[in-house]
């Protein structure tokens, strides 16, 4: 038992990730109509801005804000840039740029820092602590805690606040959005930013366990893709329990059938140290 | 004086098909000015090409302020306010977020105006909550309204408001509007099939045929015009 809720809490810390990197596609999907195929590849970029941050000395919080503040400028920017030519384009259209981003971002990253295996430090200890006979590792809970500290702040921005409520307007309906006066392209646009910051959270956290490397997102946007479909595409909340769900699971496929075990498993490296444990 | 809302020679085209030739009106400050026609003459065109939802040419001002160039967002931020045809609500949001959504372009605290606004629907105050694509037709059509009104509009453009609704609820609606326009002066731009309803509620009318203005005057003048009577109040 005490094996089992380890492997459900590693499975969190997987599943934390896959949903904020989920719930990124879901927000531009339901406010653009597309799947941005580039979302896991910003997101990585923004983890090598981190990198270099810290790399410069600021400490690792800090660095983790400037981070988001940057990603999310850059989200904005990129839709003002590329995606706004094209809105109203066809979505097959839409989806190639997309992907043409994906390969041009991967390409910038290799370009700056090149294609090597880097360490990024983690904020959390991998000490384990102790409940009863289990032993849960300090890192797993707190990347689930920041991974669901991030979607519910933006749950509470969309909910509670008026820029939130013009982002949903938006989405669901951008004809009458603009005839009570929302900017429908400004709100693309910081939809773009906000799914920029949360695929930023998600690359940040994931970085210390898998590793940086220019090609880290590619396998986890899978995962994510896959969780956002499993919530339905157009549910946020469907996204973030498809993504932890999707986690959970695939942990515990690893860690009781063999035959799921290494490439069934996310990246092969969630929960690894566990592993070693039991 | 300037009117409030003056149209000079208005032009609008869907793609290659133009649907106004050279519309001209006026609706001066607080005044009702209703527009008749018939199906397909251009009477809803003629509100989306002041609210920019259509591509259109000519001049439009309000109040002297040139619209014919600005984007949806920007015309309903001078202050007009346009509730299209199918009360054009957001269904998934709740009755209230709809209502935050009509208020939108204003600044600042929204004290007691949510209060202002409901005391004319107290249906919709029992409904606060519930999403907007639940709520009845005629309901819909009063929240449409109500947001409409959240923006405390300088123009309020009205596209068939009694579309499918039973006589009471048109009788109702139409009510609420004359107190509006009586009360607090909003002017109104109302686009009605419901000719004999639009006559009594308007001071000047408009007749479109096929794209241009066929008459214009004093509703009372029109209700009297044998054209008009045979055409569109039909005795
Ligand atoms: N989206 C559109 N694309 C192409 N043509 C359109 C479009 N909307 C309207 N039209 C055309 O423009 C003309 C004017 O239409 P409009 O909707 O303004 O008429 P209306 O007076 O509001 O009619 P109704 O009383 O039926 O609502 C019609 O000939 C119509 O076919
Ligand atoms: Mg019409």
């Amino acid at each position: 038992m005490a094996q089992f809720w380890q492997q459900v809490v590693s499975g969190l810390a997987s599943g934390g990730i896959y949903a904020s990197l989920a719930l990124a596609l879901v927000i531009v999907y339901r406010s653009s109509g597309v799947i941005n195929f580039a979302q896991g590849e910003m997101a990585t970029f923004a983890t090598f801005l981190a990198w270099t941050f810290l790399h410069h000395g600021i400490s690792f919080w800090p660095a983790f804000a400037l981070t988001l503040a940057v990603a999310f400028a850059g989200g904005v920017a990129l839709e003002r840039v590329v995606i706004r030519p094209v809105e109203g384009r066809p979505v097959l259209t839409v989806v190639i740029l997309t992907i043409g981003l994906l390969i041009l971002i991967n390409g910038a990253t290799q370009w700056i820092w090149g294609g090597a295996v880097r360490k990024f430090p983690s904020p959390f200890s991998t000490r384990p602590i102790h409940v009863g006979s289990a032993a849960f590792s300090i890192q797993d809970i707190g990347i689930v805690g920041v991974c669901l500290v991030a979607v519910a702040l933006l749950t509470l921005f969309f909910r509670f606040t008026k820029l939130g409520l013009g982002l949903r307007a938006a989405a669901v309906n951008p004809e009458e959005s603009r005839l009570v006066g929302v900017r429908v392209g400004w709100m693309l646009a910081l939809g773009w930013g906000l799914s920029a910051a949360l695929g930023a959270v998600s690359g940040m956290m994931v970085a210390p366990v898998v590793f940086l490397d220019p090609n880290m997102m590619q396998g986890i946007l899978l995962y994510a893709f896959a969780a956002a479909v499993l919530g339905g595409l157009e549910s946020p909340v469907g996204a973030v329990v498809g993504g932890l769900a999707l986690g959970v699971l695939l942990n515990l496929l690893g860690t009781y059938f063999s035959t799921f075990g290494g490439e069934m498993r996310p990246t092969g490296l969630f929960g690894r140290t566990a592993v070693r444990r039991v | 004086m300037a009117p409030l809302l003056e149209l000079e020679d208005v032009e609008a085209r869907y793609g290659a098909i133009k649907a106004l030739h050279g519309v001209s009106l006026a609706v001066g400050e607080g005044e009702v000015v209703a527009l008749l026609g018939a199906n397909g003459a251009g009477k809803t065109t003629t509100l989306r090409a002041v609210s920019g939802t259509v591509r259109r040419s000519g001049r439009i001002s309000l109040v002297g302020h040139s619209l014919e160039r600005r984007s949806p967002e920007a015309v309903a931020r001078a202050g007009i306010a346009h509730v299209p045809e199918g009360r054009g609500t957001f269904a998934e949001l709740s009755v209230r977020e709809n209502l935050r959504l009509g208020a939108w372009t204003r600044r600042g605290r929204l004290h007691g105006e949510e209060e202002r606004v409901l005391a004319y629907f107290p249906a919709l105050a029992e409904r606060i909550r519930q999403p907007a694509g639940t709520l009845s037709g005629g309901e819909q059509q009063m929240l449409a309204l109500a947001r409409a009104l959240m923006a405390r509009p300088r123009l309020l453009m009205l596209d068939e408001p009694s579309l499918g609704l039973a006589p009471l609820v048109v009788a109702s609606i139409f009510a609420i509007l004359r107190h509006l326009n009586e009360e607090e002066g909003l002017a109104v731009l109302l686009v009605e099939q419901n000719a004999t309803l639009a006559l009594e509620a308007a001071a000047t009318a408009y007749v479109l045929e096929v794209g241009h203005v066929a008459l214009a005057g004093p509703a009372d003048d029109l209700r009297a015009d044998e054209s008009v009577r045979r055409s569109y109040l039909g005795y």
